[in-house]
């Protein structure tokens, strides 16, 4: 009797311990604590899961071994502890880093941006402006240089005064150093280092930022001079559609009228004006990491008008990291660059070997007359009748 | 082309004095990121 009582007490004490269990039942036992199946496919679906289970296991201090001991404390958190504490904000950091990217530990979508700048940025980049020399040299070849239709006058007209020429060198200047200090450090790693070697690529690179950053300043005030020098020459006007409707005269027809810069020249000057402050505005950036952000302020602006919807585009992201910040300043200020550098090929070349006459106007600032009237016939009439004026008073 | 000459000048003068003034106003992008001292993060 006694042996049945204590076989129905066991019996008893199982099933307890049993239903106990089934009562919590741990839903991760099967996989050692760590997250489920369930768990992933939640967060696939961007629903909320109950982090607890790893949010809170970043290391137990009571339990780290003395340090006097081998082989002894990190403070009882392994690898996963510390990692798992960076990742839910709750690890003791210190550091001498400061300012506002110091916070920002780990930034995986800084992947795409590597990426891109190693592969698609260098290769249409390259393609662009090896295109625009082989399509300025085609035409020279077609075209042939421009001449001066008429019979030379022998006189000569100022087109422009001395602080005109310097204005347009210091931006001419500071903008040919900046784009090739600027391609050394684009593409320094790609073809500089395997042509040259790390050690002469460290000397160049280190010397090339160093004029990049500091020439800058030039480009700068230089685009201020001839903002405030040019501009009320380079609004539109009628003219332009006509200049625009006939080509130029590049291919034939007669030369069309036009003021002191006609519209061809006007496209150089707003391309100049517009791309320059804007690759100035993301060169700043980077020149003060992290202290002006405006890609995300502008991607908010960008939405708000709806464009990528209108462009078949996801909603551009608004809120950026600080990397991410200057990771989008960095490529902004490499695509403008590479379509002005472009544009500036086909400036320099119709105003030297392209056009003859017309590297005087810059160069000596005296222009042939009978040049100007072919090229500027309006500014032309405009200078003689203000002579006229000036020697009749 | 004395103008192209003067620009020449001015724009190494402009490039070698922003970078003395910037020295000058002990800015750069190690002074304005990194402390002498460990700062402990909020």
């Amino acid at each position: 009797m006694l042996r049945l009582i204590a076989i129905f007490a066991l019996l008893c004490s199982l099933t307890t311990a049993a239903a106990a269990q089934e009562a919590t039942p741990d839903p991760r036992a099967e996989t050692g604590g760590a997250q489920t199946l369930e768990d992933i496919l939640r967060r696939q679906e961007g629903l909320a899961i109950d982090d607890e289970f790893r949010s809170s296991v970043t290391g137990d201090p009571d339990a780290a071994a003395p340090t006097s001991e081998q082989l002894g404390t990190r403070g009882g958190a392994s690898d996963a502890d510390l990692w798992r504490a960076y990742r839910y904000d709750s690890a003791d950091i210190t550091t001498q880093a400061r300012g506002p990217a110091v916070t920002t530990l780990i930034q995986d979508r800084g992947v795409w941006w590597w990426q891109f700048r190693e592969g698609p940025l260098l290769q249409y980049g390259a393609w662009l402006l090896g295109g625009t020399l082989i399509a300025l040299a085609l035409f020279y070849l077609f075209r042939g240089r421009v001449r001066i239709d008429g019979e030379r006058t022998g006189r000569t007209i100022t087109r422009f005064k001395a602080f005109e020429r310097f204005g347009h060198w210091l931006l001419a200047t500071s903008f040919i150093i900046l784009g090739i200090t600027g391609l050394i450090s684009l593409f320094g790693r790609k073809v500089l280092i395997p042509a040259f070697g790390h050690d002469a690529f460290s000397t160049i690179a280190e010397f090339s930022k160093w004029v990049h950053n500091n020439i800058s300043w030039a480009f700068m005030l230089a685009l201020v001079i001839i903002f405030v020098m040019w501009v009320v020459h380079n609004l539109p006007d009628r003219t332009d559609i006509k200049w625009l409707l006939k080509g130029g005269g590049l291919f034939g027809g007669g030369h069309p009228p036009a003021k002191k810069f006609n519209a061809g020249q006007k496209l150089i000057f707003w391309s100049v004006i517009l791309l320059g402050g804007s690759i100035s505005a993301s060169g700043l950036a980077l020149l003060f990491p992290f202290e002006l952000n405006m890609f995300a302020a502008t991607f908010s602006k960008i939405n708000a008008i709806g464009l990528p919807g209108l462009l078949g585009m996801e909603a551009l992201p608004t809120e950026l990291a600080p990397h991410e910040e200057m990771q989008y300043a960095q490529l902004w200020h490499a695509v403008v660059s590479f379509v002005l550098m472009a544009i500036i090929f086909a400036h320099i070349y119709i105003g030297s070997v392209g056009m003859e006459g017309a590297f005087d106007a810059m160069g000596s600032g005296e222009v042939e007359e009978q040049w100007a009237r072919e090229h500027h016939s309006l500014w032309v009439d405009e200078v003689v009748a203000a002579e006229r004026k000036e020697g009749s008073a | 082309m004395r103008a192209f000459l003067i620009s020449l000048v001015a724009l190494v003068v402009i490039t070698v004095g922003s970078n003395q003034i910037l020295n000058w106003l002990d800015f750069s992008a190690e002074q304005a990121a990194v402390s002498e001292q460990n700062v402990r993060l909020d």
